[in-house]
């Protein structure tokens, strides 16, 4: 009865996780500039993953309560790798974020943009962005 | 364990597919930071895939593997953004 | 000496939480929930009271303002709480902009008035997570935040830096009692 429920639940997990991973690849395809791309990409990444690692999470004490020795060791590592993505993954995209409206990317139609002429650092030459 | 198998798998082809979408984005991306983007992305799905496919086939050293690769995967992308940017290391 | 001791017991922690299931010479509460053997217990000692040497600086930083277990568990509360509600209308939101295509982005700016450097961390990745924000670039002086906005409310830009109470709610104030 409890194995059947937890079964489900992990079922609904997986099908939720993979949604949104979908979702994170036809935006990053339809969005027209950096921003939006970044924004489409990790938060929907972010939002799959602590799904489809739940789910792991689920099977796992799953297979503790039955008895099986590998439970413990599939909880913690899925978990740290599941910490590993939450920590890592918005910093990241503050990184190339300021990279990209340092090196001279603007959002494309813009209603406002207080960063706009604001100095990067003095020793940092502004480069274009497109690649030649 | 054994009934999960088949839908770890079928989980591991949609994200396959969703890589793909990114790859296509990273080499037709205009500018630079775009394909950066597309390759952040690829690198969080490639973790959660490296999960899918351990518990798929039941290796659990792909666990292990996943934590190293969301630790280097941030500081290969922090280096490239800091290199766009321009600045000194 | 404090801060060594400190950094070296929480990475012996960690070192045997991640190689737990290596051999059967001690065991916590039985077989299948924890267990080491004798060599990663002499190495983990090894590896953590060098990572203590080497990131006692890094590691703690002046005060000990976060070891108060009142905190922990504000931060996990929040965690639960309001951010993962944030998070959940974030991706729904993203979905209906794939599929719809609108947007009306731009960047401005905020000042959430926070002094520490973990609180401005958490906010930040806070606000990159929560719906229709990212944020781009910090002016590390007065510690106020770029935010990029997809979605420009006209009425936010009257005032200039904009409240923060557009942009993400009372997270200011939860942050406040966690990290300061």
């Amino acid at each position: 009865m409890l194995s059947e429920i937890v079964d489900n639940i992990v079922y609904i997990f997986l099908i939720i996780g993979v949604f949104f991973n979908l979702i994170a690849g036809i935006g990053l395809l339809r969005f027209p500039d950096v921003y939006t791309r970044l924004y489409a990409g990790i938060k929907c990444t972010t939002f799959g993953s602590i799904f489809i690692c739940g789910s792991v999470i689920l099977l796992g004490l799953k297979m503790w309560y039955q008895g099986s020795s590998d439970g413990t060791v599939l909880v913690i590592h899925t978990a740290g790798a599941l910490i590993a993505i939450l920590i890592t993954n918005p910093t990241g995209a503050h990184a190339i974020a300021r990279a990209a409206h340092r090196s001279g990317v603007k959002p494309v139609g813009a209603v406002v943009d207080d960063l706009e002429g604001k100095p990067a650092r003095k020793s940092a030459p502004i480069k274009k962005g497109a690649d030649k | 364990m054994t009934e999960f198998e088949p839908i770890f798998f079928v989980v591991l082809g949609l994200l396959i597919l969703s890589i793909t979408l990114c790859i296509i984005r990273v080499l037709i991306g205009p500018t630079a930071p775009d394909r950066v983007v597309g390759l952040g992305t690829i690198n969080t799905l490639v973790i959660v895939s490296m999960i899918a496919f351990g518990m798929a086939t039941s290796s659990f050293i792909y666990f292990n593997v996943a934590i190293v690769y969301a630790l280097l995967s941030y500081i290969s992308t922090l280096f490239i953004a800091k290199y766009l940017e321009g600045g000194e290391f | 000496m404090l801060a060594f001791v400190v950094t070296t017991i929480l990475s012996f922690i960690i070192y045997l939480l991640l190689t737990t299931g290596s051999g059967t010479d001690i065991v916590i509460f039985n077989e299948n929930f924890l267990r080491w053997s004798f060599g990663e217990i002499i190495i983990g000692i090894i590896l953590s009271v060098i990572v203590g040497i080497i990131a006692r600086k890094i590691f703690v930083n002046k005060n000990y303002r976060m070891a108060n277990p009142i905190r922990w568990f504000g931060f996990i509360a929040y965690i639960i709480g309001p951010f993962f509600i944030g998070m959940a209308k974030a991706n729904i939101d993203v979905a209906y902009r794939v599929i719809t295509g609108k947007i009306n982005p731009g960047i401005v700016k905020i000042s959430p008035d926070l002094k520490t450097d973990l609180g401005i961390t958490m906010l930040a990745n806070s606000i990159t997570l929560t719906p229709g924000t990212l944020s781009v670039d910090i002016d590390e002086d007065k510690n106020d935040l770029y935010i990029y906005w997809i979605n420009v409310k006209k009425e936010a830009l009257k005032k200039k830096p904009v409240d923060c109470k557009y942009i993400c709610g009372d997270f200011p104030k939860w942050i406040r009692r966690i990290a300061e």
